[in-house]
């Protein structure tokens, strides 16, 4: 029985990143007090994700969104961190390090952890200044210095990093060439197919990809100038990077007189040769095998952790891990062994129009491997099926549609997961994280739990997982997940919105840029959208953007097939007069417009109108006071009426006034979709209002109001909404309703489909049963309204956009 | 490339690119506005002329290859065009339609020079 306390034994550790810090974590975790510890760092800081340098060199991450531990961490458990100083000897008899100032700790157990270097290659030239690698963050600062002047710069190598490095430094404004020796980018993780879509990809984003390129010299009088390659290709450059490949980091250990062969070798337990020396991350060798991704280094910490607190005796047994790239907006997956050999079969599935290419490698009944690019959510899934050698010969057939389809339910992988498994490699986030934030501050979306707990937010791979958990904690429905936008964004149509108006998002510049859009500007699908809810959301401070808009919109005509026009104005409620007439007829007479005809909407067309005519057209129509009827618009198009009480015998209410100040009262509003009004005058409906957007019926006691009906394609009769007495109550429920459709819906989801998502029970709610959200939501379409209704024609008879009638030039 | 393109670009670095004759001043870069598109027409042909938001011009005759839409009415977002009358997406560095659609539109050599359009008009 002593009565002095054990001498706390010290652990010493050398390398202060990723691995070492983890393995110290989980030490922490299972004895808390039991070691004196001491970290050498070559680094001059605390402890970051590496992971996410490339976030910050493409600028979407700042280095102290990336620093895991500072130096308050250290402080706070008790560790002495001596940073900026590496290790340079091991003295094995001795018990002792000693770093490069001279520092010197004695150990009672040694842990390497010294990651790994990347590989120089040896060229002329090679070390030139402007020449760098990517490992660190001192690399990240000499790539952003020399991005600032924009300039040229030439990455050698198309892997994982070599890419994110391209991407990165092309987003900072350089403009990048990436140079792969061989056929296809990411040889290691893609298989030929989704290389060539990869490369198609990057080079659709501006970057220039040469494989097949080998590099002879690089060259420069004081610092880098080009790039020489062996068929005598030159390539101007102001920077090169080499991201040809890492090497395990094992100098120390080898002169200390570790075994080592690629790297320190461990056996299972994670132990070198020296019983009191451990080693893990990338610097190891286990089993013949390296490691260059987090994964199977979580795991090591965890082993490494269990021996040297001596709580377990667990063994390190390498599971398959799954890459993504992380360029945003390209979706990427792809895990074990994705190309087979003479004793595997293939699966593949292709849809070349949205550019998805999957691969799946079988072994006698079991997933063996499988590369997934272009849709990439279900990665996971696949990676369980190989790990836990699932037999998968019920679930063939339908393998390549993912979990959703193929039959487990999406949550069935994620309720099986372990509480501390990693759902968010990127940010290391652990089921139990996630289900904690969820649960303490009532998180119910995908937005809520990213910014909150940082899942999902760098890669994004991770995003249909934590959707499951949503799901499991009852969060969110177990919904069909979201489904990005466009192909330039990971977000879907709910989350943009959301982000514009939370983050008082004002341009479609300023949205992508916020929103981390892959694309420098959009696409066809995503601007038109962006455009529109940007107009919803801040009418009258939101300048309209011509360039997003699709032809119909910015000429305000219809384009038809020969690339000629139609014209059709406005014609309240369907009601017209001698005037009109005469004046239409007076302009298809004096431009020989080849053909009129009365449309289905209750007004007229004038189709074979050259764009050069269209102001001039406008000009006459508008000088009888005829405006834009917006059939070329997603807006308010037509309300139609029957004659009603003034005229028809069995007429209760006059039909034809209420949709003319319908049609007043809504013109020139623009919609997610176009939106069609109707009213009858009886229930006899012969405005067939209940197959539009918003009907009104008449009756004897006052009106029916429908909503939801759609003609066209998939006829759909509309909803009752409510019953009301006055013309007053007709037109507050119609503007509401707009209002509603205007803010809720999705861009391109007519009135219909989207009542049909959300339930007329919801739409009831918001606008029959809440009065004063009725009279908020009117309040707000009315002021929307007051910058709306300005005809367009009118504008550009007056010369506005005059670009767009006139040719450039005429050239004999 | 039957395109040139103007600002950084990682192109190639090529010993004494010959020029060609017959370029014509067709109008000051400002006459289109970025990510839009006017046309010219020469000799009786219609010729779409785009201007990307970095102020690249390309020039590609105005008919898809799909069923000769106005091409100089699509969106214009990076280096490509959506058409307007069914969507295919056309790259103006060389008129070629993304697949898996297949065609290509006619591309016309073009540049910039003090801020002016040269349309290659000899080609
Ligand atoms: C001109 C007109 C046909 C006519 O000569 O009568 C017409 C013409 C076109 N309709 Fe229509 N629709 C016309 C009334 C209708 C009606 C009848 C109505 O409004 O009562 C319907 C069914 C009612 C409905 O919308 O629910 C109708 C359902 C459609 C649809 C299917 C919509 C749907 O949700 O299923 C499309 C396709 C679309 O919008 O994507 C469409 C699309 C079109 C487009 C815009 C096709 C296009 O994208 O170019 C046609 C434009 C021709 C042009 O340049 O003028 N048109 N279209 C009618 C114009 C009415 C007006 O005065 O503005
Ligand atoms: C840009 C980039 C992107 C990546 N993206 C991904 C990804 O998406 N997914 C993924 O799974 N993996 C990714 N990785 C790989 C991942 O970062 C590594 O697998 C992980 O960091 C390895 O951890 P480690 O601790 O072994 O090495 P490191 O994190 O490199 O830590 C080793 C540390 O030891 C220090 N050191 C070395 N020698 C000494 C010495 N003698 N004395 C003191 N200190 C020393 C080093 O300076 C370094 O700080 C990426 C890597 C990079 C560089
Ligand atoms: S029914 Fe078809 S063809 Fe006729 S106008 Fe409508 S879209 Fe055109
Ligand atoms: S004509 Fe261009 S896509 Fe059909």
């Amino acid at each position: 029985m002593t009565m002095i306390a054990p001498r706390r034994r010290r652990l010493v550790v050398i390398g202060n990143g990723m691995a070492g810090i983890r393995a110290v974590e989980d030490i922490l975790a299972r004895a808390p007090a039991a070691f004196a510890i001491t970290v050498f760092g070559a680094e001059p800081h605390g402890n970051y994700n590496r992971i996410l340098l490339s976030p910050v060199l493409a600028g979407e991450k700042s280095f102290a969104d990336i620093v895991t531990h500072d130096r308050g961490w250290y402080e706070t458990n008790g560790i002495e961190l001596i940073a900026g100083e590496p290790a340079v000897a091991i003295d094995r008899a001795g018990h002792t390090v000693t770093g490069a100032h001279g520092t010197m700790r004695p150990y009672d157990v040694l842990l390497l952890a010294t990651g790994s270097d990347p590989v120089r290659l040896k060229l002329p030239g090679a070390d030139l200044p402007g020449v760098v690698t990517f490992r660190d963050i001192a690399d990240v600062e000499t790539m952003l210095a020399a991005s600032e002047t924009a300039g040229r710069a030439v990455v050698i190598g198309g892997g994982l990093l070599g890419l994110e490095a391209a991407h990165g430094l092309s987003k900072r404004g350089m403009a990048v060439t990436v140079l792969h020796l061989l056929p296809g980018l990411m040889e290691r993780q893609l298989d030929p197919v989704s290389a060539g879509l990869l490369a198609d990809d990057l080079r659709r984003r501006g970057l220039e990809v040469l494989t097949e390129a080998s590099t002879s010299a690089i060259e420069g009088a004081a610092r880098v100038e080009r790039v020489v390659l062996a068929d005598g290709r030159v390539l101007a450059a102001d920077l090169v990077v080499m991201a040809v490949g890492i090497r395990a980091n094992c100098a120390l250990a080898r002169e200390a007189g570790l075994a080592c062969g690629r790297g320190v070798r461990v056996d299972d337990a994670m132990r070198t040769s020296d019983p009191a020396i451990f080693a893990l991350g990338e610097c190891i060798e286990h089993r013949g095998q390296t490691f260059g991704l987090v994964a199977p280094i979580w795991e090591m910490a965890k082993v490494a952790a269990d021996h040297i607190a001596e709580v377990a005796d667990s063994a390190f047994a390498p599971s398959v891990s799954g890459t993504r790239l992380k360029v945003t907006g390209i979706d990427m997956f792809s895990a074990g062994d994705f190309l087979g050999d003479a004793g595997t079969e293939e699966i593949a599935f292709r849809d070349a129009a949205r550019g998805i290419h999957k691969r799946f490698v079988l072994r006698e009944n079991r997933l063996i491997g499988a590369v997934l690019y272009g849709e990439a959510r279900d990665g996971a899934w696949y990676t369980d099926l190989i790990r836990d050698r699932t037999d998968i010969a019920a679930l063939r057939d339908l393998l390549a549609f993912g979990p959703a389809v193929a039959g487990a339910p999406a949550a069935a992988g994620i309720e099986a997961l372990p509480d501390d498994a990693e759902i968010c490699g990127c940010n290391g986030v652990s089921k139990a994280r996630i289900l904690a934030a969820i649960a303490e501050h009532g998180l119910t979306t995908l937005e809520q739990v990213r910014a909150r707990t940082k899942a999902s937010a760098s890669c994004g791979g991770c995003a249909g997982q934590v959707e499951a958990l949503l799901a499991l904690a009852g969060a969110a429905p177990a919904a069909p997940r979201m489904k990005p936008l466009c192909a330039c964004t990971s977000l879907g149509h709910d989350a943009v919105r959301a982000a514009i108006v939370s983050r008082r998002l004002k341009s479609i510049p300023a949205t992508m840029r916020a929103l981390e859009w892959s694309t420098p500007d959009g696409c066809a699908a995503c601007r038109p959208a962006l455009n529109y809810y940007l107009l919803c959301a801040w009418p009258g401070e939101y300048r309209d953007d011509a360039p997003s808009r699709f032809v119909n919109e910015r000429m305000h005509a219809n384009i038809q097939k020969d690339g000629t026009y139609s014209v059709i104005p406005r014609m309240w409620g369907g009601v017209t007069n001698a005037a009109e007439l005469r004046a239409i007829a007076d302009v298809v007479d004096r431009y020989a417009i080849p053909s009129v005809k009365v449309t289905g909407g209750q007004r007229i067309d004038l189709l074979g109108v050259t764009a050069e005519q269209l102001p001039h057209v406008w000009r006459d129509l508008g000088a009888a006071g005829m405006v834009s009827g917006h059939a070329y618009g997603k807006a308010l198009r037509t309300v139609k009426t029957c004659v009603g009480s003034e005229w028809c015998r069995f007429g209760t209410q006059d039909s034809t006034a209420m949709g003319i100040a319908l049609e007043r009262m809504t013109w020139g509003s623009w919609t997610p979709h176009k939106v069609k009004l109707a009213v009858s005058g009886c229930p006899r409906n012969c405005a067939e209002a209940t197959i539009k957007d918003f009907g009104a019926v008449a009756t004897e006691a006052g009106w029916d109001l429908h909503v939801g009906g759609n003609g066209g394609i998939r006829l759909r009769g509309t909803d009752l909404l409510a019953k009301v007495k006055t013309e007053d109550d007709v037109k507050e429920y119609c503007a509401a309703f707009m209002q509603l459709y205007r803010e809720e819906a999705r861009y391109l989801e007519r009135t219909a489909p989207w009542i049909e998502r959300v339930g007329i029970d919801y739409v009831r709610a918001r606008i029959a049963e809440d009065a004063s959200g009725r009279t908020a939501l009117a309040a707000r379409f009315a002021a929307s309204q007051r910058h709306a209704q300005i005809d367009p024609w009118a504008e550009r008879a007056a010369g506005a956009e005059a670009h767009e009638f006139r040719e450039l030039a005429v050239l004999a | 490339m039957s395109t040139m393109k103007n600002g950084p670009t990682p192109s190639l670095v090529r010993e004494g690119a010959a020029e060609l004759s017959g370029w014509t001043d067709i109008g000051p870069l400002d006459a289109i506005p970025p990510l839009r598109a006017r046309t010219v027409h020469l000799r009786g042909v219609a010729i779409a002329v785009f201007r990307t938001a970095d102020d690249q011009v390309f020039a590609l005759h105005d008919r898809c290859p799909h069923k000769g839409g106005p091409l100089s009415q699509g969106i214009v977002h990076g280096t490509s065009v959506t058409c307007p009358l069914h969507n295919w997406v056309i790259a103006l560095t060389d008129g070629a339609a993304r697949a898996p659609d297949e065609g290509c539109a006619r591309t016309v050599p073009v540049r910039l020079e003090a801020g002016r359009i040269l349309l290659d008009t000899a080609s």
